[in-house]
């Protein structure tokens, strides 16, 4: 029990073995959507209720966690999600990404490469890749069951026929080892190719719609596209006004009612590690 | 000009969180709301709060009230996000509503009946004139004339109709029933999980696809069979005593629809039921979810599924007011990265139709 | 489940549940990822024989009231699970979600694979051999695995590769397997592909 009178990590252990159980076969059945019964947290459902039941059906004194929404430490719901696991669990936490073993994240994959042991928990809002084709579940299990993925090929091909690109510029569905297709969650296309073959374990938490799934480390996992259309992540074709980086997917910053704009690293743990080495070079 | 991310994002969470509760208590100078007030005085938000919240405690809900502001579907979800911490000890025998100790018993479908109708403390009949008496704070309304109780348990106007052969009748089952909140629906979903969905589904959305199915969304004929509200008893029957233990009472409110029903090849012409049952004294509730329950009712009968009252997936996964408000409200998080992607995408595509433009030009 | 006194005759369960189920979990998603690779745990129960310490913290670990469990253990183990997972136990091997096997494993084709929409709705099945052994024995590859593991899993029965394979070519459908031996253990999940090395 902590100070607050709740089991540690907050759900009861009956909860939290359903979960495991769930996160197991997610995880031998890379990409597929394992229903479960998802509980109301203390958040509202949006604002990262599965990632936070998977985090705390997960995490352990040892861990070390890290928060995350839009890339950023210190935007309020990851300081918000922050204090809530520090609070029913007493585990540290960190800004540093290399420093966490649980890395719970909100629209974004950290710039610095994860590492084997790692493991990265993804909050997501809608986790059927074709709810935008077909809302109708009963009729997108059947096409993951049968690897039915035409609709989906069907939106891309219109889209390059229509605009010469592909329309998808965030949560850009993914082919996982070969056989399921999955929404990455709402990370930037650029995020995509972080994905493939990942030394850290990756798990999707979808509270209110209740699915959970995972991408094993070092498995394929393939962004839709075209032999003549490759996929081509996207990020703003500047450098970073903070730490120069020409590699970091950039924020758009507004800085008058004039136009002008500038850009910097949305990843501000990348970022801040940057400039301070660059300081120290100096 | 040198860039400053904003920081400071714990301090700002405090700040407004004090900032709330400042707001919540109002002027001082006036007297704090009691939870027994609330209770007592404001009852029916008492009683929607359990129904949406799913759990029944009248204390509970009252406080939720009033760390809520008021707000009722903030209410809700603190009674929910209470109810999914505490340990499940097993389910209570089936509620006897045929038993229920009535307070508030109508039918539309008879002038009279055995058991008689018994208006009870309702809206209905008063005339929606504001009373500026009540703003006068005065003294209690005396108290109202007492009819004797009646003795025997009223029959149901369902249970008359069945016994003409007029009503079809339900399939009973000894079949543990699924439950929703162990594990997530899945479609088709039966009877038992869509009432469940109903149950606590949100009364607005519940009572606006229940009206859609009077006006023509949905081949509706309904008359309210009978509505009734009162004390029921809840049993329990742990596994080491074998057998039942009275817990207590709670009030509830069911309505039972009768509705018309043209017949299929296999059954005849008859009437058919679309059920509803809230907590507490719930009748605009239980009415819409009777009215939608029999809408969603139409693929089992061999009925056309056009309207959206009718279509299980809508109507069950978009009834749930604490799912649909975290869903909405979380647009209010930053998306900015999403944007940005859409931004450069946006630019992109421009670019690509502009330079596509200039090609036709140049042709 | 509980940490209390058990009845009379019966050895403890997690000495501290919580944690205890926490690091097991940890081990045992560690080892579903990381298909071969042995994990060893730290917080083991005190089961009766046969049963080996790591396939009594699995089970204890997953099971509970909510999954039927299978077992070849004897009445004492049926005893000790009954009381610290609270799990239903079952004849048939088709009605578990989890198997304990402590001799000679089921038939992989017996217990339930799932279906085709869900495969989640599969059985693990927690065999328990005579020992563990990494850098020899078959070369195992698929998600998890960077380019190869070697995996030794001493006992079991000549033809288990044929049965894997056999498994692992109706996927999505499938069993996972959890193999224990004294306080480790290794996963295998349906995607990892297993070859006999000579």
């Amino acid at each position: 029990m902590t100070a607050l009178g709740y089991n540690f990590g907050y759900l009861d252990e009956n909860t939290k073995r359903m979960i495991r159980r769930a996160i197991l076969k997610a995880v031998a059945i890379p990409g597929h959507q394992v229903p479960f019964g998802a509980r109301e947290m203390p958040l509202p459902y949006g604002w990262g209720t599965g990632g936070i039941a998977v985090t705390a059906s997960i995490i352990g004194t040892a861990d070390t966690l890290k928060v995350i929404d839009q890339g950023a430490d210190d935007t309020t719901n990851a300081v918000s999600i922050r204090r809530f696991f520090a609070k029913v669990t007493g585990v540290a936490t960190t800004e540093r990404t290399g420093e966490a073993s649980i890395i719970q994240t909100r629209h974004r994959i950290p710039e610095t490469p994860l590492r084997q042991g790692q493991i990265l928990v993804y909050q997501v809002p809608m986790p059927e890749p074709l709810f935008r084709l077909e809302p109708r579940l009963a009729e997108t299990r059947r096409m993951h069951a049968l690897a039915d993925y035409g609709l989906m090929h069907v939106k891309l091909y219109e889209d390059i026929a229509r605009h010469g690109h592909v329309a998808i510029s965030y949560g850009y569905p993914v082919l996982v080892g070969g056989r399921y297709l999955m929404s990455p969650s709402p990370i930037p296309a650029f995020d995509n190719p972080k994905m493939d073959r990942m030394p850290a374990l990756q798990l999707f938490g979808a509270g209110r719609e209740k699915r959970i799934y995972a991408v094993p480390p070092y498995t394929s996992v393939r962004s839709l596209d075209f032999e003549d259309h490759p996929f081509v992540p996207v990020r703003a074709d500047a450098a970073c006004a903070l730490c120069q980086s020409r590699e970091s997917y950039l924020d758009e910053v507004v800085v008058d009612d004039q136009g002008g704009r500038m850009f910097v690293c949305s990843d501000t743990d990348y970022c801040g590690t940057r400039q301070s080495h660059r300081e120290a070079a100096e | 000009m040198a860039y400053v991310a904003v920081k400071g994002g714990e301090r700002a969470i405090e700040a407004a969180h004090a900032w709330l509760a400042e707001e919540r208590r109002g002027d001082p100078a006036l007297a704090e709301l009691s939870l027994a007030q609330i209770e007592a005085q404001l009852g029916l938000a008492v009683d929607r709060v359990m129904a949406e919240g799913a759990c029944h405690d009248r204390g509970l809900a009252a406080l939720a009230i009033k760390q809520s502001r008021g707000d009722l579907i903030e209410a809700a979800f603190l009674l929910r996000a209470y109810r999914t911490t505490l340990a499940r000890f097993g389910a209570s025998e089936p509620l006897d509503t045929g038993a229920m100790r009535i307070r508030r018993r109508i039918s539309a479908t008879y002038k009279e009946l055995p058991g008689g109708q018994v208006l009870g403390p309702t809206f209905d009949y008063t005339h929606r004139l504001l009373d500026f008496a009540l703003a006068a704070e005065g003294a209690p309304p005396p108290p109202a004339p007492r009819a004797a109780a009646a003795e025997a348990t009223m029959p149901r106007v369902t249970g008359i109709l069945a016994a003409e052969g007029l009503m079809a009748p339900e399939p009973a089952s000894e079949a543990e029933p699924g439950d929703l909140t162990r594990e997530p629906l899945a479609f088709p979903a039966d009877r038992a999980l869509r009432l469940q969905a109903l149950a606590r589904g949100d009364e607005g959305f519940l009572l606006s696809l229940g009206y859609s199915t009077q006006r023509g969304y949905g081949n509706a004929h309904p008359f309210v069979g009978e509505i009734r509200m009162g004390a029921v008893t809840v049993e329990f029957a742990p596994p080491e005593l074998g057998f039942a233990i009275e817990l207590g009472e709670i009030t509830v409110t069911e309505c039972q629809m009768v509705n018309q029903f043209a017949g299929s090849k296999t059954e005849p012409p008859q009437f058919t039921r679309g059920y509803g049952l809230v907590f507490g004294h719930g009748e605009r509730k239980s009415m819409a979810m009777a009215l939608v329950d029999r809408a969603l009712r139409a693929e089992e009968l061999g009925e056309a599924v056009d309207a959206p009252a009718q279509v299980q997936e809508f109507v069950l996964l978009h009834c749930d007011n604490v799912e649909a408000t975290g869903f909405v409200e979380h647009l209010k998080l930053p998306h900015y990265v999403d944007f940005q992607s859409e931004l450069e995408k946006l630019r992109e595509l421009r670019a690509t139709a502009q330079m596509a433009g200039q090609r036709e030009a140049a042709e | 489940m509980t940490a209390a006194d058990p009845s009379p005759g019966l050895t403890p369960g997690f000495a501290a549940p919580v944690p205890a189920a926490q690091s097991c979990f940890r081990a045992l998603l560690e080892a579903m990822s990381r298909p071969g690779l042995i994990q060893t745990l730290t917080a083991l129960p005190e089961a009766p024989a046969p049963l080996a310490p790591a396939a009594a913290a699995a089970i204890l670990t997953l099971a509970d009231a909510d999954t039927p469990v299978w077992t070849d253990a004897g009445p004492a183990a049926e005893a000790w699970l009954r009381f610290h997972a609270g799990c239903p136990l079952v004849a048939d091997p088709a009605a578990a979600s989890f198997l304990l096997a402590t001799a000679s494993p089921p038939d992989l084709a017996l217990p339930d694979a799932g279906t085709e929409e869900e495969p989640h709705r599969s059985a693990t099945l927690v065999l328990q051999v005579a020992a563990l052994e990494a850098g020899a024995g078959w070369t195992l590859s698929g998600p998890g695995i960077e380019t190869t593991h070697r995996l030794h899993a001493a006992g079991l029965p000549a033809g288990f590769a044929a049965a894997w394979a056999a498994n692992a070519a109706r996927f999505p459908r499938g069993v996972d397997l959890v193999l224990c031996a004294g306080d480790s253990l290794a996963a295998l999940p349906r995607t990892t592909r297993l070859e006999e090395t000579r």
